[in-house]
């Protein structure tokens, strides 16, 4: 039996369309807008002005903060705006607008493809080298990666945990990731580990990529057991973090907890690659895999994208011209991703993927009544009543919501999308969580 | 680029299998082996009858909804044609039409839209329906034809058949020997069908067909069924170890009356059964004691579809007490 979470989850199809598409490089844009704000926390501060010449890997804004991450540059040009640009939800949002001359590099980046085992560093300067390369969690939550390597007083870490599962349905860029990169992720994982000081790491891969499950086996073998390949059942949303941590650990994070309470760390295996290319290659996060996706596309295809390319490029470039009628295009996966209303958004840090479905494939049917089927609290991975704390927050009895702990939500959308009654559950539920948190915060703060 | 783009939340799909037409369509399918079955035992009037019941009861729920309730018609959904099948099946074959309409009207006009509609209605329509019949004309309602020998259409003449249940309860008040019950019941015809009953209840391996559909459909889960029909054999089975004289054995109580019609097709409406899996549990449980204590000890042959009303008034202090487990509750400190 392979091991899975505990509680509620769904099976979407797959739709793996790009799973045996090699990455490629996506070539360099004319322009790059690099968004000042493409982690959780404070938005990093722009450091070059109008003008600047900047080069690839170039600093060009600072966290501000702890819990903040900063931003290098992706190309070398001329800097030639630091101003607001319009992003996908078509909010005007801080960035830097670059022209592109080319692709010179700061010195010390090391672009070649040889493989660097050792590192000497200690574990404070493996943080430090972590956070100057501005790297965050690139599974799309974005959070800086610094932040969590730096476990907190009174905590232990025991075991590090690799998110390779990738249980959103189309998304095949971390699956690819680890087929062509596994080597140096698993160097970038063991960086990881070094820097939490745990001695175990899993690496978590649903079984529907049998394929990487037997690479990365043979490349951990080397490891004397301190890197172990964790086949999962597939299931989603077994990539969320708690699901993660319970499925291959059998510990459950406590509700309002986080997972450095049951003495695990996740990271994703993008990020554990970005890792290694920072610490062994002094190389920024300023590109990363990125799954261009869609039945509607004649040409699915895992791209190695510059941050700041507009995704507009991409999707042309993956055929979207010859696409006819109205169409979603998602930022992510289908089951979490956000809707764009402007395809000129930028490449960021979180972007995993780009998926674009046709009406008749994300038509939501009309709303009817409830027929308490239990579908929603049968699919809940958190072992929540859906139904009942949609319909609180619908009517915005918040103190009820919370009573029935709405603040443990993931919002990964399982109840909407087994729902007969095509109730918009999870839009309810996001309301009321995100105004019970509000309440919480409220509360402490006093 | 010139599409146009839609913009929401996520999730951006839907299961394609879960609308609520699809799943009572699949119960409507489900219910079909039994239908079939039936006819060929009965003749064409059961066909005749179900259609009618079905009919009265999309008429009512239209009717209802168009000129009194207002909003969306709501026929699409399929849940008046469920309504009308269960009641059907719930019915003696001889039943007069006119008291089928009333049926139909007392499961949709009282039980379903007075709460209004469907999701809404705290007990189980047909069920409502049928035991509104059953005390307000009970002769009409317990008088069955007799069914004898093989499988054929033509055997429906004679009325006033004794049911299976009514001998047993001949046997349990003592009025009856149970060795000459026991000689008139014979296991594998009350298994295939060849028994006196309401339409849609005689024919055990019909209604388990449709149970093992709505399972790979995933439109029910086992527990409820499972856990109704095991009760009822647990309990069956004390009494019969303990007074063999008065208590069939427990396997005849599952074969006969609406024991599997009631827990397969009526005790897992959705609307009127728990949300969870624990309540589901301790829904069935009293479902199955009920029926078993009305049985052996009450006024009435059948229990069954009490059995299911008494606990679905029990649903939403289950639903309120039984809460799905949680992923990493931990014990909240005392205040």
């Amino acid at each position: 039996m392979l091991k899975t979470f505990p509680i509620g989850g769904i099976h979407p199809p797959g739709n793996k369309l790009s799973a045996d598409k090699a990455i490629e490089r996506f070539a360099l844009p004319e322009t790059v807008v690099i968004p000042l704000s493409q982690h959780i926390g404070a938005p990093a501060v722009a450091c070059v002005a109008k003008g600047d010449k900047v080069l690839a890997g170039q600093l060009i804004a600072k966290a501000d903060g702890f819990v903040s991450s900063n931003i290098h540059s992706s190309v070398s040009g001329t800097v030639k705006a630091v101003d607001t640009y319009v992003n996908a939800q078509g909010l005007r949002r801080p960035a830097i607008t670059i022209t592109v001359e080319g692709d010179e590099w700061v010195e010390g980046v090391d672009l070649s493809d040889e493989l660097i085992e050792e590192c000497n560093l200690e574990p404070k300067e493996i943080i430090a080298k972590v956070a100057e390369a501005g790297i965050v969690g690139m599974g799309g939550a974005t959070f800086p990666a610094h932040v969590k390597l730096s476990v907190p007083p009174g905590c232990k870490a025991e075991c590090l945990i690799i998110n390779g599962v990738e249980c959103e349905p189309f998304l095949t860029a971390d699956h690819r990731l680890m087929l062509e990169k596994g080597a140096e992720m698993l160097i970038g994982a063991r960086i990881i580990a070094k820097a939490l000081g745990v001695n175990k790491t899993y690496v978590g891969v649903e079984n529907n990529k049998p394929d990487a499950i037997a690479h990365l086996k043979k490349l951990a073998a080397k490891y004397n057991g301190e890197v172990e390949i964790v086949p999962l059942k597939v299931q989603y949303p077994q990539g969320g973090e708690k699901q993660l941590i319970a499925a291959v650990t059998g510990r459950q994070v406590p509700s309002k907890g986080l997972p450095i309470a049951v003495g695990a760390v996740v990271q994703n295996a993008g990020t554990a690659f970005a890792v290694y290319e920072a610490v062994q290659k002094n190389k920024p996060l300023v590109e990363r895999v990125i799954t261009v996706t869609g039945k509607a596309l004649s040409e699915p295809k895992n791209l190695l994208v510059r941050i700041g390319t507009p995704m507009q490029s991409l999707l042309e470039y993956c055929g979207i011209d010859s696409v006819e009628g109205t169409l979603k295009i998602v930022g992510g996966g289908p089951m979490m991703g956000r809707s764009m209303c402007n395809p000129e958004e930028s490449m960021m840090k979180g972007s995993s993927g780009l998926l674009v479905l046709t009406e008749p494939e994300t038509k939501r049917g009309e709303e009817a009544e409830c027929i308490r089927c239990g579908k929603c609290v049968e699919a809940c991975p958190m072992g929540l009543e859906p139904y009942l704390m949609g319909r609180v927050s619908k009517i915005k009895n918040f103190e009820m919501a919370e009573q029935h702990y709405i603040y443990d939500c993931i919002e990964c959308g399982c109840c909407t999308y087994s729902c007969p009654a095509y109730l918009p559950l999870l839009d309810w539920l996001k309301l009321g969580k995100a105004e019970v948190m509000k309440i919480m915060r409220a509360r402490t703060s006093k | 680029m010139k599409n146009k783009l839609i913009v929401s939340l996520a999730p951006h799909l839907h299961n394609p299998n879960n609308t609520t037409a699809k799943m009572m369509f699949n119960v409507v399918i489900a219910l079909m082996p039994a239908l079939i079955v039936s006819s060929m035992i009965y003749g064409w009037r059961v066909l005749f009858v179900s259609l009618f019941s079905v009919a009265c009861c999309l008429l009512f729920e239209w009717f209802i909804k168009k000129y009194m309730l207002g909003g969306k018609p709501t026929l699409c959904d399929g849940s008046a044609v469920v309504t009308g099948l269960l009641l059907a099946f719930n019915l003696p074959l001889n039943i007069p039409l006119w008291m089928v309409a009333v049926g139909a009207l007392v499961a949709i006009g009282v039980a379903k839209m007075t709460f209004g509609g469907l999701g809404k209605n705290p007990f189980n329509p047909a069920l409502v329906g049928r035991v509104f019949l059953l005390v307000a004309f009970p002769v009409a309602m317990t008088t069955f034809p007799e069914v004898t020998g093989a499988v054929a259409g033509g055997t429906t003449d004679a009325l006033s058949g004794a049911t299976p249940l009514a001998m047993m309860k001949m046997a349990a008040k003592g009025d009856v020997p149970m060795t000459e019950v026991l000689s008139r019941l014979e296991m594998q015809s009350l298994f295939m069908g060849i028994k006196s009953g309401s339409m849609g209840e005689i024919s055990a391996i019909a209604l388990l067909l449709g149970f093992a559909w709505l399972l790979y459909k995933r439109v029910i889960k086992w527990h409820i069924p499972v856990v109704v029909l095991g009760t009822m054999f647990v309990i069956g089975g004390v009494a019969h170890l303990l007074a063999p004289e008065s208590f069939i054995q427990p396997l005849y109580h599952i074969l006969t009356g609406g024991a599997i019609l009631g827990a397969v097709y009526m005790a897992t409406d959705y609307v009127t059964s728990p949300m969870t899996v624990k309540g589901s549990v301790i829904y069935a449980i009293g479902i199955g004691a009920i029926t078993m204590a009305i049985r052996m000890k009450g006024a009435y042959p059948e229990g069954m579809s009490f059995a299911i009303l008494i606990m679905n008034s029990f649903v939403p202090l289950i639903d309120k007490y039984i809460l799905p487990k949680r992923f990493g509750a931990v014990k909240e400190a005392k205040k």
